[in-house]
């Protein structure tokens, strides 16, 4: 056991364990961050999807000795300024709008997947949006709504 | 924008409206509620089963079997490890009936001494520990001694029999004897996975009663319900099953919850404290459900003129090692086998028989999807034969209004099958994109350098297809169903003011949370999110009948609408001149709670009778047509499908939004089952029992898919829905095959379309038997 020290979300946290430990599990089970899923465990289906200093990981195959001094991003944090006015931010409004998130399992590593896409510039081009989240699996929407609503936010404004 | 009416034999058929995408922002849910569950859902808030935290609660798994079929002789336990810290739970453990309640009753919950083990992945014994290293470490300190006995895994060679139907119309010989033309064709598919992305997973919590209460992953609260009280011998109230947030089910959580939930219960009883079965990918795909396999033969009959005469279908379908809902499964798959086309002289036969491979179940569609495809294959290997274009030929043999299918049923309304055909045909330019395809297939034709086939030229390494198929779907439960199960919602105005809806419905990402406090808003004049909908709780909420058969909206829907007007009717007639919405508040603190309880009465006029099968095997059917363009690398023959356009006639749509998503998911299943999703076996076993080797469709690989929704709507539901869940999955994977062909030339009849079945096809083999 050792101490890893990180952010996530903005806040500082400390944790106690071995150093092979999953970030998944580090997030769900020791810090209560219950809205990265897991689907397989090996990185195939991407539903663990979170930002380490900005990069898509899966979280199932990042052990925490790696994440020591570096920042997560969840998706319990992609919306902290705007949750503190009642509501989500631009992306996860995108995604209700458009009807983007059904059974909804995969929808945290989708947002992730795609909140990485846009703050790297990421524009409204189909078939970049789709390479950007190839490594996230849905079963439910056939990833058409998803794909509108990553659209709609990547579009500038006129 | 109402469509011209289509004149049908000697009746006008009743016009069915295409929902015009001009009423509102493409894809967008402008006027409709926003889903409900949706903001946690994004905001990671809501709770899945893997999400709750109990305290104290412990890990258990399932030992199961490693032989396909065997005589199970003992169960030892590892002399030198300290049994007393963990719980280990066995058949002896079951205080009530060994088996897990279905439709027969031939599944134990765990194998006992002495009985026999009928797959590989079969539960034997359970461990739960207070944590998952301990579990890891002793799971192999667990050794089953058996006796082999020899497995059958062809479901031809087996010689039991889950069920068997037969359905004859005609004379076939002599409908045989008027063709001018006569094909035949063999046609095959094998499982396929549900794979929603959570899996499965159950929490068994010990009440103080001696009961039980399961938070689950779940489609169906009182199935897992009945199996509690069968086997642990527990009473209505001391079972108690709560459906949490349920991440994709597709019928793969129909039924196997059940097993799961009693596992988990008994370890939870045994050790006297909450225990989590969540199950891992591998576990997932390794021991529960599939799609069933099938293998489909036809004998078709027509004139020169492209009319069909006869049509001689025989299904075999493998059940697996149990029953499960194979009777069912085979119904619906024999009942759609000679598709939506009208003949006057018809045999279906199908038979389900037991395998040594895990059992088989419901996935989206129910045997409709194995069936349909054999079917629009063997319609445009006709086409093909005749030099007919496959829509002419379509057109010239599909059902239209007052026409009889093979059980006698006379189609008196909400018949759109021309309809959804004509919009997609359309929609694509699919007989314009036919010319140029067929053109550019014949200047490649000249050039071949490896004979014969399709073989590119010059740079032309892309080969372009379109294919067409045409699909129907009966809305709700087959035959009886919905009678013998005879469902109940309730509408509750509560005595504190407010409005519930109750049913068992579960919401696993379909919008049953959204759509049914938008229909009893709509019934009782308030805003949407004025009406609660209660959780899926088997102590709250009546039976309302599985979340299943895309029955939710169409009948279960149904009865909360009629619940809702009694509701409004109730209030408006104790407070005259008031209406529902100003009086219901007040209604309430005068009068205390309203509930009323909304009972299934038969649809009018809609009969079946299930021993004969004769009558009508649905009330309604939905209909659907697909129109697929694909691109076929002529080197690695490596299929790419461009595009989908998706024309379903569902009835009536509720929220547009929704049932978008309901046809794009359900496409892109079809188009993973025609292309990708291959599931290998070998000895019983699953090979590619992960999620690295049994492959989906990623965004990369999914087509761009173009809804239409058609509404031409079903009297007998107070809104006219029909159901869509299912019907998309029905068309999508024969228009892939068929667009392959256009492109190449070839036809794969046993899905999925591998690049390694498209070039041995190309090559002169035809991979599979046909005529």
């Amino acid at each position: 056991m050792s101490a890893y020290r990180f952010l996530v979300n903005g806040a500082p946290a400390q944790v106690d364990v071995p150093g092979m430990r999953r970030l998944l599990d580090v997030l769900r089970d020791d810090l209560g961050l219950t809205g990265t899923k897991e689907g397989c465990g090996e990185g195939e289906c991407g539903a663990c999807s979170v930002l380490l200093d900005g990069q898509v990981v899966d979280a199932c195959l990042v052990p925490v000795c790696q994440v020591e001094g570096r920042i997560v991003r969840t998706v319990e944090g992609l919306s902290l300024a705007a949750r503190e006015r009642g509501s989500l931010d631009t992306l996860q409004e995108a995604f209700l709008e458009h009807g983007a998130a059904q059974c909804g399992i995969c929808t945290p590593g989708m947002l992730m997947a795609a909140r990485a896409y846009l703050d790297a510039g990421g524009g409204p081009d189909d078939e970049s949006i789709r390479e950007a989240i190839a490594g996230n699996l849905c079963r439910c929407t056939g990833y058409t709504k998803i794909v509108d609503a990553i659209v709609a936010v990547a579009t500038p404004l006129e | 924008m109402p469509t011209r009416a289509f004149t049908s034999g000697v009746q006008t058929v009743e016009r069915a409206l295409v929902v015009d995408p001009g009423q509102r922002v493409p894809g967008r849910a402008a006027g409709f509620p926003l889903r409900r569950e949706g903001p946690a859902k994004l905001t990671g808030a809501a709770k899945y089963t893997d999400d709750l935290v109990f305290p104290g609660a412990w890990h258990g798994i399932t030992i199961r079997s490693t032989e396909a079929h065997a005589k199970l002789v003992a169960i030892e336990l590892d002399p030198d490890v300290d049994w007393s810290k963990v719980v280990v739970a066995t058949a002896a453990d079951i205080p009530g009936d060994n088996v897990v309640a279905s439709i027969k009753d031939d599944q134990p919950v765990l194998v006992p001494v002495g009985g026999v083990i009928r797959h590989h992945a079969e539960p034997v014994a359970l461990l739960a520990a207070p944590d998952k290293e301990t579990l890891r470490r002793l799971k192999g300190r667990i050794r089953l001694v058996t006796e082999p006995l020899p497995p059958v895994f062809d479901p031809e060679q087996s010689d039991h029999v889950f069920a068997k139907y037969e359905v004859t119309t005609g004379d076939l010989a002599l409908g045989f004897a008027g063709a001018d033309l006569i094909v035949e064709g063999t046609y095959r598919v094998g499982h396929q996975e549900q794979l929603y992305i959570e899996n499965n997973a159950m929490i068994a919590v010990p009440g103080d009663d001696g009961g039980i209460v399961i938070h689950g992953s779940l489609q169906c609260p009182y199935y897992v319900h009945k199996a509690l009280k069968r086997a642990l011998r527990l009473t209505h109230v001391q079972a108690r099953v709560i459906a949490e947030e349920t991440g994709g089910g597709f019928g793969g959580k129909e039924e196997y919850p059940s097993m799961i939930a009693l596992h988990a219960s008994l370890l939870a009883l045994k050790a006297k404290r909450p225990v989590r079965m969540i199950y891992e990918r591998h576990e997932d795909i390794s021991a529960t459900t599939k799609r069933h396999p099938a293998i489909v033969r036809h004998r078709s009959g027509v004139t020169k003129d492209g009319v069909l005469v006869a049509q001689d279908v025989e299904v075999i379908m493998d059940g697996g090692a149990y029953c499960t809902l194979s009777p069912v499964v085979l119904s619906r798959g024999l009942l759609h086998a000679g598709g939506p086309y009208r003949c006057p002289n018809v045999r279906l036969r199908a038979c389900a028989t037991r395998t040594n491979t895990p059992p088989n179940g419901a996935f989206r569609g129910f045997g409709a999807p194995q069936t349909e495809f054999a079917a629009e294959m063997q319609l445009n290997r006709i086409a093909e034969r005749l030099e007919m274009s496959p829509a002419e030929l379509r057109r010239r043999n599909v059902y239209r209004l007052n026409d009889t299918t093979p059980t006698g049923q006379v189609l008196r309304e909400s018949v759109a099958a021309e309809e959804v055909l004509e919009q997609a045909l359309g929609a694509s330019h699919f007989e314009r994109i036919r010319e140029r395809t067929a053109r550019e297939s014949a200047e490649r034709g000249g050039s071949g350098t490896i004979p014969p086939g399709p073989l590119r030229s010059g740079d032309r390494r892309v080969a372009n297809g379109i294919g067409l198929a045409l699909g129907w779907h009966g809305a709700g439960f087959t035959g009886s169903g919905e009678v013998y199960i005879g469902s109940i919602a309730s509408v509750e105005l509560t005595a504190d003011g407010r409005i519930r809806v109750l049913t068992a419905n579960t919401e696993m990402g379909q919008g049953t949370k959204t759509v049914f406090p938008q229909m009893v808003a709509a019934e009782l004049g308030v805003p949407s999110d004025w009406v609660e909908y209660a959780p899926q709780d088997t102590a709250e909420v009546p039976d309302s009948g599985p979340t299943v058969a895309s029955r939710t909206v169409m009948v279960v829907g149904g009865l909360v609408i009629r619940a809702a007007r009694r509701l409004k009717a109730a209030v408006e007639e104790r407070n005259p001149g008031v209406p529902f919405h100003e009086a219901f508040r007040d209604d309430a603190k005068a009068n205390g709670a309203t509930r009323i309880d909304q009972k299934f009465e038969a649809y009018p006029g809609v009969v079946f009778d299930d021993a004969t099968y004769v009558g009508d095997a649905y009330p309604a059917y939905g209909w659907a047509a697909a129109v697929a363009s694909v691109e076929v690398d002529l080197d690695t023959a490596e299929v790419t499908v461009r595009d989908v356009i998706a024309v379903d006639d569902v009835g009536k749509v509720i929220h547009p939004v929704l049932c978008e998503g309901q046809v794009e998911g359900g496409t892109l299943q079809a188009v993973g089952y025609a292309t990708l999703e291959e599931m290998k076996v070998r000895d019983g076993r699953y090979l590619n029992d992960r999620l690295a080797t049994y492959l989906i469709p990623t965004a990369m690989d999914a087509p761009h898919i173009r809804t239409i929704l058609v509404e031409a709507p079903f009297s007998g539901a107070p809104h006219g829905a029909k159901g869509v869940g299912e019907l998309p999955m029905d068309v999508a994977a024969p228009a892939v095959i068929a667009a392959i062909h256009d492109a190449t030339g070839v036809w794969i009849h046993d899905l999925p379309a591998t690049p390694e079945r498209i070039l041995a096809a190309m090559h002169g083999d035809r991979g599979a038997p046909a005529a």
